[in-house]
């Protein structure tokens, strides 16, 4: 615990959030990382879709999808979900 | 004391009152399940809503756990919300009841107090709220009906006040309360809408950086009691802790704003005194049970036996001072409990009433009387033996047997 967390009387009550979860990097729970296959995927955007933290993205101007490791917890849910397997999971 | 309004007198059992009273609240979410001998407060509610008497959304749920969660998410969204349960289905409620508390949701629920199983008993004792002390929700017990009426009324007020932010469990005797008929004062339907007022928020910081007024509301998103690690949740359940203190002030001036509109009082609103300033000796308990040990006072009192009674309203938060002061020089204390702490040393109430005395120079003799399981009947020759008891107690000058059982066959 640091000098920076605040006390009982400071904090929001019902637990109320004072910081997006943007701000709660997550990243780092995964032991196996989703890795894609650039052939393979067929952009079909399906694992975005699937993806329970968010943590794939629609690059538009890429006109590609990106993984955000910040928040890939690394459950494997994209890589069972995706119809052409071009993601594999892979122990980090 | 003198009543302030007009009031008329109806006859209702207590889960009657109990669903007037929630009637009168003006009630938005009503989620329940029905049990016995707590039933007739859901169907009672659910006439005046089928009847058009109430605007109140009322979800028909498929268990208890259900009934309470979605109540918890009607209260976060703000709306004023009630429920009622027993037995069992208190039981069921357990996880909930925890995080309604920890979500700071303000939920009012009557419970008909019943006991466990097994084996099977639909009769009326105090285990199921007991053994939900420690949930982080206000208890009220009441004495009779016309108390059951009065205290539900004030456990939205209570429940909602933003120094308190709790939920509130108005506890009634089963079948002794909750099915006896009795006459029941009531307030004409404005005096109590006045009376709980709209609901009050106070102001959190949320995700956004925003005060917000602490409800779920989509034009100011925030998220309520998600994840805590080890370097947050204890701090919040300090906050609870704080919610619980301020309760004691909150729970008197609200009793004591409404026992002048209405003329009533119960004590202070956390504990009821009879005859014991200058009481030798005294019995402590929670509930209808009350109402007999009086009758036994009186008789006690026109013998010339100095005898007294304490009665805990509020059993959650617990008046922890008020015990003390009330109790300062009663010599034999005879603390009743309608529940059992298996393997506790006694009851809970003993545990409790105990506990309250350590800190006191004086100890007096305390023992304790676990009676009335599983609906069995309390008379006042066996409440007069209780008295009996602490006489002989003093002529000794010692206690031989601390935990007794009232009308318990060997
Ligand atoms: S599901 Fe597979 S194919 Fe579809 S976008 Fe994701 S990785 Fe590519
Ligand atoms: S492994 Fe799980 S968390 Fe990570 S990108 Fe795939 S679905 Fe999302």
């Amino acid at each position: 615990m640091t000098s920076q967390e605040k006390g009982w009387k400071e904090i929001s009550i019902a637990a109320v959030c004072w910081k997006p979860s943007t701000e709660f990097l997550t990243g780092d729970w995964k032991t196996y990382k989703p890795v894609r296959d650039l052939e393979k995927c067929t952009r079909c955007l399906l694992c975005v879709i699937f993806c329970p933290d968010g943590a794939i993205h629609w690059k538009s101007d890429k006109g590609d999808i990106e993984f955000d490791y910040s928040f890939c917890k690394g459950c494997g849910i994209c890589a069972n979900e995706c119809p052409v397997k071009a993601i594999e999971m892979k122990l980090e | 004391m003198k009543s302030l309004v007009e009031q008329k007198v109806l006859a209702l059992n207590g889960d009657e009152a109990v669903a007037y009273a929630a009637k009168q609240a003006d009630v938005d979410v009503v989620a329940a399940y029905p049990i016995t001998p707590q039933t007739i407060i859901v169907e009672r509610f659910s006439e005046y809503v089928a009847n058009g008497e109430v605007e109140t959304a009322f979800i028909c749920t498929e268990s208890e756990h259900s009934a309470l969660t979605a109540c918890l998410a009607a209260s976060l969204t703000g709306a004023r919300t009630f429920t009622a349960s027993a037995s069992a289905g208190l039981a069921l409620m357990h996880e909930m009841l925890f995080v309604t508390s920890g979500c700071r949701a303000p939920v009012v629920m009557a419970i008909a107090n019943r006991a466990l199983s097994a084996p099977i008993n639909i009769h009326g004792d105090q285990s199921d709220t007991m053994a939900q002390r420690d949930s982080g929700w206000i208890q009220i017990y009441a004495e009779n009906a016309q108390e059951v009426y009065d205290s539900v009324i004030q456990a939205f007020r209570i429940a909602e006040h933003p120094d308190v932010l709790l939920p509130v469990m108005v506890c009634l005797d089963g079948f002794q309360l909750s099915h006896s008929v009795e006459n029941v004062n009531v307030f004409p339907d404005e005096i109590v809408k006045k009376f709980v007022e709209v609901r009050r928020f106070p102001k959190v910081l949320t995700h956004e950086g925003k005060l917000a007024l602490l409800k779920l509301d989509p034009e100011n998103p925030m998220t309520m009691g998600p994840l805590a690690f080890p370097n947050y949740y204890f701090e919040f359940k300090r906050q609870q802790e704080e919610a619980m203190k301020n309760a004691l002030e909150v729970i008197r001036q609200v009793h004591d704003e409404y026992a002048r509109i209405s003329g009533r009082n119960y004590g202070d609103g956390l504990l009821d005194y009879y005859y014991l300033e200058d009481a030798e000796i005294a019995a402590v308990c929670l509930g209808s049970t009350a109402g007999t040990v009086k009758t036994v006072v009186d008789e006690l009192r026109a013998e010339g036996v100095k005898a007294g009674l304490l009665r805990i309203r509020t059993l959650r938060p617990l008046p922890f001072e008020g015990i003390q002061k009330a109790l300062e020089n009663v010599k034999a204390i005879a603390v009743m409990d309608r529940s059992m702490s298996f393997g506790g040393y006694g009851g809970a109430v003993f545990h409790e009433v105990r506990h309250a005395l350590y800190d006191y120079d004086k100890h007096p003799f305390t023992v304790n009387y676990i009676y009335g399981l599983g609906g069995r009947d309390t008379s006042p020759m066996q409440i007069r033996e209780i008295y009996r008891d602490l006489q002989e107690i003093l002529e000794k000058n010692r206690v031989e047997t601390p935990i007794r059982y009232v009308g318990l066959r060997e």
